[in-house]
């Protein structure tokens, strides 16, 4: 902030009320008992808008008149309260003078010779007890780091490569129902989940873990009455025509929850990656850079549809770790 | 104790010429000696320029935003627990929902005003970022960055990167399905970063993803507790800042480098820009009324396996988001790793790049230019053409990946196929910044060389001789001709307000200086 008592001395001048001869200058400032009325009015309709606004609340009214009244009174206050600064107040331009921040050189060699000075006295002479502070502190540093971190959460192991999906996992639909060969028609597509993520509840309904929502998620397809190949080496893998697929884009892990049942196509809605579900979910657009994995499936002994084995790689985006 | 009344004026004679005004500055300026600096915040000068303004509503809704964020945080419970909904809200009724979920659409159905005030909270925030970048945009053509301002400039970035991720948090934390996409997508971000990433989103969210329900409170007090208490201190820095080295200002008449024209603090520009905090809340309370903004009750608590149509995210990160789109699916594979480059390349290295330009941006410069003075007067953009049109360019760069965020939505719109748009796009985002940038740099080249430029035309009178020949010449100057607001008068030292000695009534008075006559 400047000193006043170094500026130079000048003239005081009286401030103008609001400068009348300007041209730039409407009607209005021309004329400022009439401002002054206006304003007075804008006021009063503030006023009322917030004893309005102070209604509305207590009345518990709708969302449209309490934000109406609010916004009309902030409005209000805020219109009247610029007209008085811009028409009936000390209106510029006036100057400040602008002071120059740098100090003198002789003040600037004054303070880079006291850092300097005093801790050569303090560092240059004490080598061995900075050393040691510094080994202290370091020490202190580094091991407040760990725990700090590692408190955080848990280490990432290989709960990235993994899903709950098992051999014999009974693939169950939301409501924890299992599939039987008849449970889809051609063409018909489902989410399921493996049974061991669906929590039970006294209420209303079953529920899917987290875990199982975000990771196990299962995209099933039937895509002919017949075994169904979708590439080579997994021959067996779509008994009846059901194919499953994760439902974790391999882009960016969001759910591939649109099919394209013409163009037997997964659109995954975030950023238009698209498989193909009949050759493996190979990516045919967008930036996903991986095909979903697929899940082997077989009919058990129940005839319901359970998994042979658990995916052979890991589902979802990339990561360092994945190999 | 009542023998001696002393009357109302002998009162306050004694406590000084000013009455319980001098008093008042008496007591204070004995213990914190405030007379002598406070007197000179009061004629602190603020320039008249409109584009001063946008800073301004950039802080008025970070004070929208912290009173309604208060009245949120009253009823919002940051808590990823599955509860049963059974509220106002009929079609949610039964549902297993997460109570962060249910608190936010009690807040919107149950809450006296909790509907208004969310909305504000939201709008807000969209007014917020917005400014700051409209600011920022302000600050970057007029070179206002420039030396000595530099540090100002990277407090304003990192306030604007701390806005950014302020909003992101904030619009997760009702746990819908729409914001429980979009942490999805960020945590995948996150652990697209090789070496760290995989153990930096297991550490955030306690887990792989959704973790164990802890990211909804940490986010919650990130948002509620750490950005926005970095943001008052970096608040009070860039204002401190401010004035400390004073405004710049354009060139014009009486303004140098060696003064600020403008309004004094007190009482002119502290009407106005309270005036101004009120609109900005206005606008606010109108938006929040009568705008419908993230109606998560149509949208359903967040579930990992549903999702829905034209997924986008608030605008401020839609230009990441087209800049993931429209990236070719290259990932690296090998050696026992993988590298997704399709994620890392334009949602990790690619903002960081935009970010670490912005922060540099007053460097290269300096560097470029040769130009190591203290610069207070602003730059016209036309005389900086080179600047300009990289700004320029910049910006064409963001609005085209902001537009390709909705690659779904205009293939759809516009029945072309997906395929077109992507490509459209790809090519787009090359061509249209050098397209934009070549134009400026040519339209900054033909204004400069455009005769009287920036100044009022003079009217002329077209004439007809007797032979037949035309000619004109310059019209009378009407009163309009004089730009009197650009000739200050030399107050200064004291703006003052003098007691009217003659009952208030207004008479023409000569100044003492003879620049201006007044009348008060």
């Amino acid at each position: 902030m400047t000193d006043v008592d170094h500026q130079p001395s000048r003239t005081r001048v009286p401030m103008p009320i609001a400068a009348l001869s300007d041209p730039h200058m409407g009607d209005a400032a021309r004329h400022p008992a009439r401002v002054e009325k206006l304003i007075a009015v804008i006021f009063v309709l503030a006023a009322i808008f917030m004893g309005l606004f102070g209604a509305a609340y207590t009345q518990n009214w709708n969302p449209w008149v309490l934000g109406g009244t609010l916004g009309a009174g902030m409005f209000l206050l805020g219109f009247g309260l610029t007209a008085w600064g811009k028409y009936l107040m000390p209106q510029g331009p006036f100057v400040e003078e602008r002071h120059s921040l740098a100090s003198t050189p002789e003040e600037r060699d004054a303070m880079a010779a006291a850092l300097v000075e005093r801790s050569a006295v303090v560092v240059k002479r004490r080598k061995l007890l900075g050393g040691l502070f510094a080994l202290g502190a370091g020490i202190f540093g580094i091991v407040a780091l760990f725990p700090l971190i590692r408190s955080l959460g848990p280490l990432p192991g290989d709960s990235l490569d993994t899903t709950s999906w098992r051999r014999g996992s009974l693939l169950v639909d939301s409501n924890g129902r299992p599939v039987q060969r008849e449970t889809l028609v051609v063409g018909g597509v489902m989410t399921v989940y493996p049974r061991a993520t669906v929590l039970v509840h006294a209420g209303p309904q079953p529920q899917i873990t987290d875990e199982g929502q975000a990771v196990d998620q299962t995209i099933l397809i039937r895509l002919s009455d017949e075994n169904f190949v979708t590439q080579p080496g997994r021959e067996t893998w779509a008994p009846a025509g059901y194919v499953a697929y994760s439902k974790l884009c391999t882009h960016l892990g969001c759910p591939v929850g649109l099919y394209e049942q013409e163009l037997e196509l997964l659109v995954c809605p975030c950023h238009q990656s698209m498989f193909n579900v009949r050759n493996g979910a190979v990516p045919q657009f967008g930036p996903a850079p991986r095909p979903l994995p697929q899940l082997p499936l077989m009919f058990n002994d129940d005839g319901f549809l359970v998994a042979q084995a658990p995916y052979d790689q890991p589902v979802g985006p990339g990561f360092y770790e994945r190999s | 104790m009542t023998d001696i009344t002393p009357t109302k004026r002998t009162r306050r004679q004694a406590m000084g010429p000013f009455g319980p005004v001098s008093k008042a500055i008496d007591e204070l300026d004995d213990r914190l000696g405030v007379a002598k600096g406070g007197r000179v915040f009061l004629d602190k000068i603020f320039p008249d320029h409109w584009s001063f303004m946008l800073g301004e509503i950039s802080l008025y809704s970070f004070v929208v935003l912290l009173a309604t964020g208060v009245f949120l945080s009253l009823y919002y419970v940051p808590s990823a627990q599955q509860v049963v909904y059974h509220g106002t809200y009929k079609p949610l009724d039964g549902q297993w929902v997460s109570e962060a979920y249910r608190s936010t659409v009690n807040i919107s159905f149950d809450v006296r005003g909790g509907l208004l005030i969310r909305q504000m909270h939201h709008w807000a925030a969209d007014i917020f970022t917005g400014s700051i970048i409209v600011h920022m945009a302000r600050i970057f053509f007029t070179g206002a960055f420039r030396k000595p301002r530099e540090l100002n400039w990277t407090i304003g970035l990192t306030m604007l990167i701390l806005a950014i991720f302020e909003g992101f948090i904030g619009y997760s934390l009702p746990d819908d399905l729409i914001s429980g996409t979009g942490l999805r997508i960020g945590y995948s971000i996150a652990e697209s970063i090789p070496f760290v990433g995989s153990y930096l989103v297991s550490f955030l969210w306690g887990g792989q993803f959704p973790g164990s329900g802890i990211i909804i409170p940490r986010f919650f007090i990130i948002h509620v507790l750490i950005i926005p208490l970095v943001l008052i201190g970096l608040l009070a820095a860039h204002l401190g800042l401010l004035v400390r080295q004073k405004h710049t200002q354009f060139a014009g008449e009486g303004r140098t480098e060696e003064n600020v024209v403008g309004s004094p603090m007190f009482p002119t520009f502290m009407a106005k820009t309270t005036g101004f905090l009120f609109m900005v809340a206005a606008a606010s309370a109108l938006l929040g009324a009568f705008a419908q903004i993230n109606p998560i009750w149509q949208f359903g608590s967040y579930d990992a396996s549903k999702i829905s149509y034209a997924v986008q995210p608030d605008w401020y990160m839609g230009w990441l988001d087209g800049a993931l789109r429209i990236m070719p699916s290259w990932e690296f594979m090998g050696v026992g790793h993988t590298i997704p480059f399709e994620v890392l390349l334009p949602a990790v290295v690619f903002p960081g790049l935009i970010f670490t330009i912005s922060y540099m941006w007053p460097m290269i410069e300096r560097r470029y230019t040769g130009d190591n003075e203290i610069h207070h007067l602003l730059d016209r953009p036309r005389d900086r053409p080179k600047r300009t049109a990289a700004g320029a360019a910049m910006f064409s760069l963001l609005f085209t990946l902001f537009a390709a965020s909705s690659t779904d939505v205009l293939a759809n719109f516009f029945k072309v196929s997906l395929n077109a748009t992507l490509w459209f796009f790809r090519i787009a985002v090359i061509v249209v910044p050098i397209i934009v940038g070549f134009v400026t740099y040519q339209l900054c080249k033909e204004m400069q060389g455009v005769h009287g430029i920036g100044r009022r035309k003079r009217a002329v009178i077209v004439r007809r001789s007797a032979d037949g020949e035309y000619s004109t010449v310059p019209a009378a100057p009407r009163p309009d001709d004089e730009h009197t607001e650009l000739m200050p008068e030399p107050v200064p030292d004291r703006i003052d307000i003098e007691p009217l000695s003659n009952g208030g009534a207004r008479v023409p008075e000569p100044s003492p200086t003879g620049v201006r006559q007044v009348t008060r």
